[in-house]
């Protein structure tokens, strides 16, 4: 339910609108130098460009005057500027490459106001928490389905093929089940903090009112697992650990979770041997430097080109990082923009991060707080995972930088997470409002 | 509720900071070590996408230089005259890495070397500076050499007796380094693979890398072995014999031909007489062995600035005479165990030109700087690699020399006017093959300024009558004379 726009959210409105001029000259700047690194003409697609950019991000922000004028005003920029960058990044790896990941940023932007519309109130969500459940499971089953629906690339079967479009439905079930374990953290989390049984020292909540919850994380962790899929499962482990936590503020949760995670990592290399492969390469590439070793070296000789400032930007030679871009495209951004240009991805995603639980602060309702927290907690967990990844902080995952890598599916699923902190941070800038002034 | 999400937010952030130290460590703390990584193509990459220096010969012509190219490697390195230079030049191909010249002095070519002073302070303000790599080796004497072996497999080296350089080193069959260097991935795989498959191994040096028996050519080794060690005189006689039984066997030496030969040592030499020279090396014994090693053999390879480098010679095994004196009868004759490379028995050959001194062979003449042109600079001086016999035996062999092609075996090398001293020598290899041919010598002989080696594998085709005086002598000659007519 959007509310009257409040003089709070003419101010996000405006500087939102300022913010995100600028990301859009730095982008535009991008564009421009990529192509003078080429020859000395300008692009000619640069006005298609740029016009096709400025019509995006006015829609999004039209939207937000009206759909949900009194929103976060950073949310925004910091995704205009993160997913510029990463469309110039992607040009200038593969220009037919970029025209795809144009046409999904203007379908995730279309699918932003379209969430803007259909969650008119995040409550929404809160009633449709189990067909949430059950759609976010079908979808996660989904690529397992034999061909011609699943699909294996790169080794991993996380692709599904309905007609002409392939997708991962991957990253759309990851919101659902968060939506779905913020309601049913909502309904249990009195029953889950309060520990009912005693196991000789250990004291356990009820299992009726656990085993739901673990019976749907189990479900999705043995998915990602056939599925091979293994940064996802790190990273849906990580935003269930974090949703226990916060909906009952148990820090048992966190170290129990820690506990399961070390043990299942433990198991996972005994048993699997592409996870061994990940392990050792990442303890020592150097040994198979030509085989398994070769992604992670050759991200390192990239970021270490680029140094400091960058090699500028198309004077690098980031083509030779395989899947740049990718999972790996923070190496090619790290070689040619440098230490200031990787540091201020992670710098962005700090920040987008922080306003996410802001306004996860901000709520009244324990549902919505709990949803955007898990919404927000998938942003960072998965920056972490994947830069962590390519710069060999740990074992390499492929999973995608928000709003940076290409990827449709990854894409669309990140817009819809924006529009979900939009419409939350919305509800609650009136409500404020309207108790200041009776 | 929040106090939780604060927690989460600390935790996210300590995450978030750790990839900041994590790139910080690897941007800029391994940044240098990791840009210099020998595995890191980036290196090879960045040196291919500058300009390079011209490889170029004493007397100017250009034999490697880089024009720009529409790529994104920026510049094509050209061969101008590919395959007659093949060997010296090498190549230098982002696929098969760099040889000969190219890799000996990449760092020059690319001009890594170059040296700020006082004179040149501009050079920090040229964008890729590039040296250019003058070498000793003269066009003519080089093609000349190409036309002399008109296609026979071979090779045939002139050394520079003054100042150790090499000014021809052309082996046969050779290649287009032009092939294997296209940017074209997939012609120049093609091109490669096609060499490695040619069965006339065209992509080997013949003249370093390839041991061939040196035949009587090796008797001028065996006689300044004996002169040093006082056993022979050129005046000493020996019986005249149609073969020498050899000890410890019931096999016999014979004479070429089956002719009696013998007498004084000179006139041996001049015939060369096999059954005297087995008979010196018998008498010679371990000596031999020992006086083997100082000219090379059994030891290092010459120390020429080429890649990959030349392989040692082999000859008589020392402390094996007592058991294999058989084999020490053959070794003198340059068969059994003696296998040498044609520069080695070019180097022997300079040796007796020098007075007894084998020099360091370089192709190198100098580095310039094409921007700072200065003729007065100083060229690579002579420097003794190997002492290998006294003034007197040298002087004493030449004489002998001489005699071989005034009215020996090798009048196919005489030149008219310029007196050359040399050596055949006919190198028996299986049995049912044509022997290799060779001649090694020098010229002029009273003031020696080049020394030729001169190899013809299986005597090229000419079958029973392949000597080294009918096939290997007149490629000397048309190499030397060619040299001296285009010499200033």
């Amino acid at each position: 339910m959007s509310v009257a726009r409040t003089a709070l959210g003419r101010t996000r409105r405006n500087h939102e609108f300022a913010l995100g001029f600028h990301a859009l000259v730095v982008i535009a700047v991008g564009y421009v130098l990529l192509a003078f690194s080429k020859d000395a003409n300008l692009p000619p697609d640069l006005a298609v460009i740029l016009g096709s950019m400025f019509g995006l991000y006015i829609g999004a922000h039209i939207a937000l005057r009206k759909l949900a004028p009194n929103a976060d005003g950073t949310l925004l920029p910091i995704v205009a500027m993160l997913n510029g960058i990463g469309f110039v990044t992607i040009s200038r790896l593969d220009n037919a490459i970029a025209r795809n990941q144009a046409v999904w940023s203007a379908v995730g932007v279309g699918l932003f106001i379209l969430t803007l519309i259909v969650v008119h109130d995040i409550r929404v969500l809160e009633r449709n928490r189990y067909t949430c459940a059950f759609v976010g499971v079908g979808l996660l089953l989904l690529p397992l389905i034999p061909s011609p629906v699943g699909v294996t690339l790169n080794g991993a079967r996380i692709w599904a093929r309905i007609g002409p479009i392939s997708f991962q439905p991957g990253e759309i079930a990851k919101i659902l089940l968060v939506v779905f374990f913020a309601g049913y953290l909502v309904d249990t989390r009195e029953l889950l903090s309060r520990s009912s049984r005693r196991v000789g020292r250990l004291r356990i909540p009820d299992p009726r009112h656990i085993a739901p919850l673990i019976a749907i994380w189990a479900l999705s962790m043995l998915v990602l697992v056939f599925e091979q899929d293994l940064g996802s499962s790190l990273l849906q482990f990580c935003v269930f650990a974090s949703m226990l936590y916060i909906a009952t503020g148990r820090s048992r949760y966190v170290w129990g979770g820690l506990t399961i995670f070390s043990l299942s990592a433990f198991a996972a290399y005994k048993w699997f041997d592409h996870v061994q492969v990940r392990v050792t390469t990442w303890i020592n590439p150097w040994p198979t430097s030509r085989t398994g070793g070769y992604q992670i070296i050759q991200s390192w000789y990239a970021f270490a080109n680029g140094g400091v400032s960058g090699r500028g930007i198309g004077l690098g030679s980031p083509d030779r990082i395989p899947v740049a871009v990718s999972d790996f495209i923070l190496a090619a951004i790290g070689e040619e923009l440098g230490l200031f240009g990787s540091v201020a991805i992670v710098l962005m995603v700090l920040l987008l991060v922080g306003s996410g639980l802001r306004i996860a602060i901000d709520q009244h309702e324990p549902f919505t707080k709990l949803l955007v927290s898990g919404l927000t907690i998938i942003l960072g967990v998965q920056t972490f995972v994947i830069v962590g990844g390519v710069t060999r902080l740990i074992p390499l995952t492929g999973v995608t930088l928000p709003f940076v890598s290409y990827g449709g599916s990854s894409l669309i699923g990140n817009f819809i997470v924006v529009a979900l902190l939009a419409r939350a941070s919305d509800s609650t800038t009136g409500r404020r409002q309207r108790v200041q002034v009776p | 509720m929040n106090r939780p999400i604060r927690n989460v937010g600390f935790g996210i952030m300590a995450m978030l900071l750790a990839l900041i130290a994590q790139l910080s460590y690897v941007q800029v703390v391994r940044a240098d070590q990791l840009t210099t990584d020998p595995q890191n193509f980036r290196v090879t990459e960045r040196d291919f996408a500058r300009a390079r220096g011209k490889i170029i010969t004493a007397d100017g012509k250009i034999l490697a230089e880089s024009v720009p190219s529409q790529d994104n490697l920026k510049f094509q390195r050209v061969y101008p005259h590919g395959p007659t230079y093949a060997h010296i030049t090498g190549y230098q191909s982002l696929l098969y890495g760099a040889t000969g010249v190219e890799r000996v002095y990449n760092d020059q070519l690319l001009g890594k070397t170059i040296q700020l002073s006082v004179g040149n302070v501009d050079t920090l303000f040229e964008r890729d500076p590039t040296l250019d790599v003058r070498l000793t080796v003269q066009s003519a004497a080089q093609e000349a050499a190409e036309r002399a072996l008109a296609g026979r497999k071979g090779a045939v080296v002139v050394l520079d007796t003054q100042t150790g350089g090499v000014v021809a080193m052309y082996s046969s069959p050779t290649y287009d380094p032009n092939r294997i260097v296209s940017h074209n991935d997939k012609r120049a795989r093609a091109a490669f693979n096609e060499f490695v498959a040619d069965d006339s191994n065209p992509m080997q040096n013949r003249s370093t890398r390839e041991r061939y028996p040196p035949g009587s050519t090796f008797k001028v080794v065996t006689t300044a072995i004996a002169l040093d060690a006082g056993i022979a005189t050129p005046e000493t006689r020996f019986p005249v014999l149609t073969s020498l039984p050899l000890p410890l066997s019931d096999k016999s030496l014979s004479n070429f031909g089956g002719n009696a030969c013998g007498g004084p040592l000179r006139e041996a030499f001049r015939e060369s007489c096999n059954t005297v020279f087995a008979q010196l090396g018998l008498d010679l014994g371990e000596a031999l062995a020992t006086g083997g090693s100082k000219f090379g053999f059994n030891e290092t390879g010459p120390p020429l600035d080429d890649s990959p480098r030349p392989v040692a010679s082999l000859g008589a095994l020392p402390g094996t005479f007592k058991t294999r004196q058989p084999q020490f009868a053959l070794d003198a004759i340059g068969q059994g165990d003696s296998a040498a490379t044609v520069l080695e028995m070019a180097l022997v050959a300079q040796s007796v030109a020098t007075g007894g001194n084998m020099l360091v062979p370089h192709f190198l003449a100098r580095i310039e700087d094409p921007k700072r042109p200065d003729p007065n600079a100083a060229m690579q001086d002579a420097k003794v690699w190997r002492n290998v016999m006294t003034p007197s035996s040298a002087a004493n062999i030449n004489e002998m020399m001489q005699a071989v092609v005034r009215n020996g075996t090798g009048t196919a090398a005489q030149i008219p006017g310029i007196a050359v001293a040399g050596k055949t020598g006919t190198a028996e290899t299986v049995k049912g093959v044509a022997p290799h041919a060779w001649f090694i010598g020098f010229a002029p002989a009273q003031a020696p300024r080049f020394a030729i080696a001169v190899l013809v594998e299986n005597g090229g085709g000419a079958g029973d009558n392949a000597t080294g005086g009918r096939v290997a002598a007149p490629i000397a000659r048309d190499v030397l004379s060619k040299i001296f007519t285009t010499q200033p």
